[in-house]
């Protein structure tokens, strides 16, 4: 149980992480839309269009860490069975 | 001579109509942007709104006459995060629902100042006059956010592109079109938004950035 415990967090903490890398190691607060800029040709106006998209920020990342560490910790509570001599 | 000629090149595209020229900045295109950014320990928080309106009547003979309003939905304010767009819209920062728009209000204009001409388009007959024109201003203006309405003055650039609404519609209309861009700050506290929200964590200072265009039909 306790293996399994710490291997959830395990699990939970580098599943989160890769999943920031890899949507883009975003520095700010998760996203669920993002900004694209675009220029009008005539007046040359730089405007914004948003595109939904899900971006995980480092609030996503820390709430992971929070969870693998709440799990590690459950892993201690139980009591160890006593060695057979 | 030759600089009553400049000048007369210079002057030709704003003075052309020797009249007053009003221009509608409710752009179907939706390009019309206000942004803002306001600083904060992890990111800046910034966002824009489209909803723009409101009209500008310039005389080119007396450009510091120019008066009119740019209105603003504060409804259609945006941010790329929800619950962040829920608590900006809300009671708290703008109160959206008993205060719907961001208004601009021209008083006059100061220092007007032509600042540069693009040349004309390729393939326009030699000698034709500049396509479009670019002058400076200092607008000093009432703006109105969150019922706190307060005078201010913003540098403001103005570039007058004669005739390219017809390129702008595909031909449908012709006319002018008028590019306002301004940058301003204003303070946060001075309109009643979250005054409870600390400065370390959110900056007092709102940086606004405008550019819109206005069409004027003919």
């Amino acid at each position: 149980m306790r293996t399994t415990l710490r291997l959830f967090a395990l699990l939970l903490l580098l599943g989160t992480a890769g999943w920031w890398v890899a949507a883009g190691k975003n520095p700010g607060w998760t996203k669920d839309k993002v900004a694209i800029e675009k220029k009008d040709e005539i007046t040359e106006i730089v405007f914004i269009e948003y595109e939904d998209r899900f971006v995980p920020g480092v609030d996503i990342l820390a709430a992971a860490g929070a969870g693998a560490v709440v799990l590690a910790g459950l892993s201690f509570l139980g009591r160890r069975k006593a060695a057979a001599s | 001579m030759k600089t009553t000629l400049l000048l007369t090149c210079v002057l030709l595209p704003f003075a052309a109509t020797a009249a007053e020229q009003t221009f509608d900045f409710k752009d179907p295109k939706g390009v019309n942007t206000a942004r803002f950014t306001l600083d904060a320990p992890l990111e800046s928080i910034s966002g824009n709104a489209n909803g723009v309106s409101g009209t500008l009547t310039i005389d080119p003979a007396k450009p510091e006459a120019t008066k009119g309003s740019i209105v603003i939905d504060a409804k259609t304010l945006n941010v790329e995060n929800a619950m962040m767009k829920e608590h900006m819209l809300g009671a708290e920062w703008l109160d959206v629902a008993k205060n719907p728009t961001i208004t601009f209000t021209v008083m006059s204009l100061e220092d007007f100042k032509m600042s540069g001409q693009a040349a004309p388009a390729p393939g326009a007959p030699k000698g034709s006059s500049m396509d479009s024109v670019t002058a400076t201003a200092n607008v000093k203006g009432k703006f109105s956010l969150k019922g706190v309405e307060k005078e201010i003055a913003v540098p403001a650039t103005v570039t007058l592109l004669k005739g390219k609404l017809g390129a702008r519609t595909g031909g449908k209309m012709q006319g002018d079109l008028m590019v306002i861009r301004t940058e301003f700050t204003i303070k946060r506290a001075d309109y009643g938004i979250n005054p409870k929200a600390p400065t370390d964590k959110v900056s007092d200072d709102i940086v606004i950035n405008l550019a819109i265009a206005g069409a004027s039909p003919k």
